[in-house]
């Protein structure tokens, strides 16, 4: 599918991650072009924080491969991952309540001034960077000193994210992070992703919402229940074939099925559904769960 | 000047007055031991005037200094997530292990020195070894650690010397080159100072440097305030962990070799039970027990405070039977007041 002759930037081929009994991830493959997102979409619990934990070297993949710009990689742990470029944002944003915001915004990748055993943190530097990035998000804060709990949901979200945007070199990760914004601020983080793209960087960009992933995804991954159900490029789907792959129209097939064996009002419910399912225009053999990839 | 017609400055937010000195003040981990501590200087004083001579403030120094020592070690270990009752025992087995090696067995004390400070740094990379390695609670994993040392300190040494201590250390070559350091006094207007209080202030100027000042320091608070966040954004969670119980472990040779060098002699109970003063001390200082948040110039106060009480209450002539007593009540006073400034920091700025 990839025209590209180049190594992409990013690449997994059947990737596999399994919890004692639980198989989180099953044969998943995708690319992350340079200068492309790639959009990673499903139901909660389908597996998605657990791919990026294993971009993000959080955890470490079972089986298949996992290549960083053509080379086999596999991170045993996070910094690893930012050494190598790749910066994440977390699900649960992965900040300490109790830390000021600014200590949050630049942890594990502090500034120094000085060396060797006195080097020490350049406090003010990082004060006035921190404060600069929060604000150029729209996000002005009061006291740049307080704890990062006293933040509102939507703040934190925008310190996880400037921070991941600022030290992000090759690959930016944002895992849900317009989940607990606002209109305005879920528009400012799109912009986010558009400017990473420009600036050369592949992103990886998961989120419940089509709306939100079809404008600026190159590339769309669907999983479900640790399985793929498609890698497809834009030129491959629309919008409406995106939105109803989210919308789970195999799940309103199965929900019509069990409505009809209850007869009456229930049958009724489950024409309609039918009907919805057929209007979101689900491409063949992609309802029924088959990866359309070999 | 006047100011109704000057314009705010512009890095002045109108918001921030409300943040106010008095809520930045409240929010420092030390505040109330520092209240704690002069309020109890002042009653002290006021029922003895010995109290602030300078012979008695030498007398309660003597055992703050070596409590406080292992006092800052301990609140970093706290600030970091962590507990260490492994840490008393393993002063007695410092002094043990470099009085064994010297008097027993005629290794040069400087050297003798090295192999015990060798020993508490590899006992304390067990301990952080095991606790990041398993998970389990430091505490289960260091009550392990205690009572095997309880039990070595005490079984090793009879079965070398037959005794439950080990003395003869002025006796040993060289001890005269190692006293200066260890166990020196310094007269202040003739009073003798133990040199202790000299390394239990570079201990604390050290360990306040390196909390507050370097990367170190910034992942202490880190890994304790949540450390899988920690170590997903990049910080070397275990590194830091393992190196916060190997710095216990520093502290406890430290000490072992502080009293050795002054007594000349070592029991093998010593430092059983220490451990919880260490915490006392460092919860009185404004520790979390749950971990990042603390400051080691507290635990230094509260050790202090320690040393206050316990020579207080005889200047005041109150039967030293009442100590545990109060230092009991003052760690349920630092704890409530831990608590309310947790909720304090933590409740949403909205
Ligand atoms: N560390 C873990 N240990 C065990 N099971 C896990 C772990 N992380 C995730 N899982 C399981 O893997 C599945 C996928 O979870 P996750 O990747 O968080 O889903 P999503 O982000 O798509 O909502 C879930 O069933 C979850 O319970
Ligand atoms: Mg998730």
């Amino acid at each position: 599918m990839t025209t590209a002759t180049a190594a992409p930037l990013l690449e997994i081929r059947g990737v596999s991650k399994v919890f004692g009994s639980v198989i989180a991830l099953q044969d998943i493959s995708t690319t992350v072009g340079a200068a492309a997102v790639t959009c990673v979409l499903g139901d909660n619990g389908a597996g998605k924080s657990t791919l990026i934990k294993i971009f993000a070297g959080v955890h470490r993949h079972d089986g298949g491969d996992f290549l960083l710009e053509g080379e086999q990689v596999s991170f045993s742990s996070p910094r690893e991952a930012l050494d190598a470029g790749i910066a994440t944002v977390y699900q649960d944003l992965a900040v300490v309540k109790l830390m000021p915001v600014w200590r949050n915004f630049f942890l594990g990748s502090e500034m120094r001034k000085g060396r060797g055993p006195i080097a020490r943190l350049d406090t003010d530097a990082m004060r006035k960077i921190a404060k600069a990035e929060l604000l150029a998000m729209g996000i002005d804060l009061r006291d740049i000193d307080q704890p990062i709990g006293t933040l509102s949901g939507g703040e934190r979200q925008c310190v996880a994210i400037a921070r991941a945007v600022y030290f992000g070199a090759k690959v930016l990760i944002l895992d849900e992070p317009t989940a607990a914004l606002g209109v305005k601020q879920a528009g400012v983080v799109l912009k986010y992703v558009i400017q990473a793209r420009e600036r050369g960087l592949g992103v990886i960009f998961i989120t419940h919402n089509p709306h939100h992933a079809y404008p600026v995804g190159d590339r769309f991954m669907l999983l479900k229940r640790g399985r793929s159900l498609g890698d497809f490029a834009k030129s491959e789907i629309t919008r409406e074939e995106l939105t109803g792959l989210m919308a789970g129209g195999a799940e309103l097939e199965a929900l019509s099925h069990e409505l009809q064996q209850g007869g009456g009002a229930a049958a009724e419910a489950a024409q309609q559904i039918e009907a919805e399912a057929h209007d979101l225009a689900i491409p063949s053999g992609v309802a029924a769960g088959t990866p359309p990839k070999a | 000047m006047t100011t109704t017609l000057s314009p705010p400055t512009p890095e002045a937010d109108e918001r921030v007055a409300r943040v106010g000195l008095l809520r930045r003040l409240v929010l420092r981990p030390e505040i109330g031991s520092l209240i704690g501590a002069v309020i109890l200087f002042v009653l002290f004083a006021v029922s003895s005037t010995q109290f602030y001579s300078l012979a008695g403030i030498s007398n309660w120094l003597d055992p703050a200094s070596l409590f406080g020592i292992m006092a800052v070690a301990v609140a970093m270990l706290m600030i970091g997530g962590h507990f260490d009752l492994s840490a008393g025992v393993l002063t007695g087995t410092a002094g043990l292990a470099t009085a064994v090696m010297t008097t027993q067995w005629g290794l040069n004390i400087w050297a003798a020195l090295l192999v015990s400070l060798v020993l508490c740094l590899g006992i304390g990379f067990v301990n952080g070894y095991l606790v990041t390695r398993t998970g389990l609670p430091s505490f289960i994993i260091t009550l392990a650690t205690f009572l095997m040392l309880q039990g070595l300190n005490l079984a090793v040494t009879k079965l070398i010397t037959g005794t439950v201590s080990v003395g003869g250390m002025a006796q040993v070559p060289f001890y005269d080159t190692v006293r200066p350091l260890f166990a020196s006094r310094i007269n202040v207007f003739g009073v003798d100072f133990k040199i202790q209080i000299l390394w239990w202030v570079l201990v604390v100027a050290i360990g306040a440097w390196v909390l507050a000042k370097t990367r170190f320091g910034n992942w202490t608070f880190a890994v304790g305030g949540d450390p899988v966040a920690s170590r997903n954004i990049g910080v070397p969670a275990a590194r830091t962990t393992i190196t916060l119980f190997m710095a216990v472990g520093a502290c406890a040779w430290l000490v072992g070799t502080l009293k050795l060098m002054e007594q000349t002699s070592v029991q093998t109970n010593q430092g059983f039970g220490e451990e919880l003063i260490y915490i006392v001390a460092a919860v009185i200082g404004g520790c979390l027990l749950t971990g990042g948040y603390g400051s080691v110039i507290g635990a230094a106060i509260g050790a202090l405070i320690f040393g206050m009480t316990s020579q207080g209450i005889v200047y005041a002539g109150l039967d030293s039977d009442w100590f545990k007593f109060f230092l009991g009540a003052m760690l349920l006073l630092a704890v409530l007041a831990n608590q309310y400034v947790r909720r304090y920091a933590e409740r949403s700025g909205k």
